[in-house]
């Protein structure tokens, strides 16, 4: 069995650009979808690294990322090319001198999932929130993510993948995707970190935090999460830049214990702060 | 082995394919599993694709191997323990599951309690004792395909456990946790419709037309695309509707927080609609509408979804005056008020029963209205099915009208 194509993807990465760690599960599974040549759906609570698990893959295996952002009135097309006929319009009229009007080419630009395919080396291609699109938007990428390749009526060329783009993609559960697109990804859904492995994220990006602050820190973290109330759940993204923040202010230890300091860093609604404060023991 | 697997995985989760299923072979033949824990992740990434089904999928797979699990003893050593827990970059060799099966388990723990009795130091990189990196067959990180792994990062009987306790659990559809889930399923209730003037430039039809037009500019305009559905809620709330106080609040404010509607509003009842509904939960009579004002004010193209237990005593229902707590002033039964909006919305309306749902024992009262009104479970499942009615207009349902419609009513 050769290694070379299986654990790529070591899960912690950790330099100016990415701060980044997966656990072993995740970790296994990105490397199984890269073998298998399928794209990996990831799914999540909000601020649980989904986007930034591709930074992490591309800059683990040091190679390009190409982010393509779902809005709600992205159509598949738009990932794969764009024919500018206003631009055409515009110059056959008055002319132009660096594009041919009779050459339809100069009017094409590629997308990002054209990009992805064009390029000479394997890119990492990030469809982020793939659920914002319209409902039927997975099913007409499904040709695409299968062969990688797509048609350009206007010019009658296939545009085929060089070498194949390792494909991530991010939902945050607002559609369901449909069963035909489902059953050619390979699907993880992160976990929500224990306080252990949450641990190990602070220490990744503040290196030189205490363990004491620290474990406070958590301590605060782990029971806000236990107010079933709060609608907006603070999650990883939110404890890192509180923590930021209280590092930022050079609070001790002892004032930690007290109470939750620029709880707005964590509690970003109103309702939510009311129900903290409700529970809360002492003065915030 | 995988075949059986396969099947029996496909009877319990939903939307299982071939396709999955060549995905995990696949990735067996690739040699990507090397251990019960991978294969339990990496299975489930493939075959399972929804985290609402995790939960199911932890069922299947603690119930598929649940014969197949080691149960080492409890007391083991610690101090062995502590040695194999140390991290070591583990060297990989690829097994297949077949040839775990074929292992002896009964011999393999005997040895292995043995074992542990006459060890008395640590042991690595050996053939016989307990310890890491070594062939024995017993210990982790090591060469032997057929052992019991001890205390490392992978074995079967952790896989299992980790299914059997069933983290996912909040996961699933039929049990309401939040309101997002709730208004991911209301928002199935979308219905598109033109409204408004011409105001709206559509640019590629435009260039079309301009094409054709020569390359002289002709614009089109055309119509804006809104939800137009009309929403009511008509609520149950007081007596035994109490337990569900929680979910009915989750519900309501899921619909009154989505700026998705044309228009929402909301009533209160209790257990049964008589003559009035309430605008309030206290029911204070000042502040109500006349049923028959009621219908009038609300043509028929708003949805009503009513969410009530439909229990109640068979009086309430049948006879006039039947009602508790309102001072029994209504002239006619609660039946009557129930036919009434039955008809005046048809296929508008349906209702929300958060009681478990059995058809083989059902209320006399829930089986009365059930049978004029569609009833579904007040689920996360239940209320996605509603709204597919609402949005069709009742097309292609089944519904607990036509289900018990040959129920007789005597038998209860």
């Amino acid at each position: 069995m050769s290694n070379t194509s299986f654990n790529q993807f070591q899960g912690n990465v950790n330099t100016e650009r990415v701060q980044y760690i997966a656990d072993p599960q995740l970790r296994n599974i990105v490397n199984v979808s890269i073998a298998l040549e399928r794209p990996l759906l990831v799914k999540g609570e909000p601020g649980t690294g989904k986007t930034l698990l591709s930074h992490a893959i591309a800059e683990a295996l040091g190679k390009r990322l190409i982010i393509w952002n779902i809005k709600s009135t992205t159509e598949a097309i738009d990932g794969c090319y764009m024919y500018d006929t206003v631009q055409r319009l515009n110059d056959s009229r008055f002319g132009s001198d660096d594009r041919d009007v009779n050459n339809i080419k100069d009017y094409i630009t590629l997308g990002p999932l054209g990009d992805a395919f064009d390029s000479e080396e394997q890119v990492v291609l990030l469809i982020d929130e793939i659920d914002k699109a319209d409902i039927e938007f997975p099913n007409d990428l499904l040709q695409e993510l299968d062969v990688m390749e797509f048609y350009i009526k206007e010019i009658k060329e296939f545009i085929k993948a060089k070498t194949r783009p390792i494909v991530i993609i991010t939902s945050n559960n607002e559609k369901e995707l449909p069963d035909a697109f489902l059953r050619r990804c390979v699907f993880h859904w992160i976990e929500f970190p224990s306080k252990e492995f949450m641990a190990e994220i602070c220490n990744l990006h503040y290196p030189n935090l205490k363990k004491n602050l620290l474990d406070q820190c958590l301590k605060h973290f782990y029971w806000l999460r236990t107010i079933t109330k709060i609608r907006k759940m603070p999650s990883t993204s939110e404890l890192l830049d509180w923590i930021g923040v209280l590092l930022k202010s050079g609070i001790s230890v002892d004032e930690l214990t007290k109470g939750i300091p620029f709880l707005g860093a964590l509690i970003k609604k109103e309702n939510d702060l009311e129900a903290v404060l409700a529970k809360a023991q002492f003065p915030t | 082995m995988f075949v059986e697997y396969f099947y029996y995985l496909k009877q319990i989760l939903p939307a299982v394919s071939i396709t999955e299923f060549m995905t995990l072979l696949q990735a067996l033949n690739k040699g990507l599993i090397y251990n019960m824990m991978d294969f339990y992740y990496i299975s489930r990434s493939i075959l399972c694709k929804n985290e609402h089904h995790f939960d199911l999928y932890d069922i299947a797979f603690a119930n598929f191997f649940k014969d197949a699990s080691i149960n080492l003893t409890d007391d083991i050593n610690q101090e062995i323990w502590k040695w194999l827990q140390k991290n070591i970059e583990v060297l990989h060799f690829p097994f297949s599951i077949r040839e775990f099966q074929n292992v002896n388990l009964e011999e393999l723990e005997r040895r292995f309690e043995q074992l542990l009795k006459e060890q008395n130091e640590r042991h690595d990189y050996g053939n016989k004792w307990i310890g890491t990196q070594g062939q024995s067959q017993f210990g982790n990180s090591g060469l032997n395909t057929m052992g019991i792994k001890v205390a490392g990062g992978v074995g079967l009987r952790r896989a299992v456990l980790i299914a059997q306790k069933r983290i996912f659990k909040d996961y699933r559809k039929d049990i309401i946790i939040g309101t997002r889930q709730i208004k991911v399923a209301l928002k199935r209730l979308r219905r598109l419709d033109d409204i408004g003037k011409l105001n709206e430039l559509n640019l590629d039809k435009t260039i079309d037309l301009t094409a054709k037009n020569g390359g002289d500019i002709d614009l089109f305009f055309e119509k804006r695309k809104k939800n137009n559905v009309k929403l009511i809620l008509l609520m149950d709330v007081g007596g035994t509707m109490d337990p569900y106080i929680h979910q009915v609040n989750l519900l309501f404010s899921a619909a009154n927080h989505m700026s998705h509607w044309k228009d929402f509003k909301y009533y209160y009842f209790h257990n049964c609609i008589y003559d009035k509904l309430y605008e309030n939960a206290a029911r204070s009579p000042k502040r109500a509408i006349d049923f028959d004002d009621f219908l009038r004010k609300y043509n028929s193209s708003y949805r009503i979804i009513i969410i009530g237990d439909q229990c109640m005593h068979r009086s309430e229902l049948k006879n006039p005056r039947g009602a508790i707590y309102d001072g029994a002033t209504n002239k006619k039964p609660g039946i009557y008020y129930i036919e009434e909006i039955a008809q005046h919305y048809k296929n508008n309306v349906v209702w929300l029963n958060p009681e478990p749902n059995t058809i083989e024992w059902m209320s006399w009262t829930r089986l009365v209205i059930s049978k004029i009104i569609p009833t579904y479970p007040f689920t996360i499942e239940g209320i996605e099915k509603a709204m597919d009615y609402l949005r069709t207009n009742g097309k292609n349902s089944y519904t607990t009208v036509e289900q018990l419609k040959g129920v007789p009513l005597a038998f209860y």
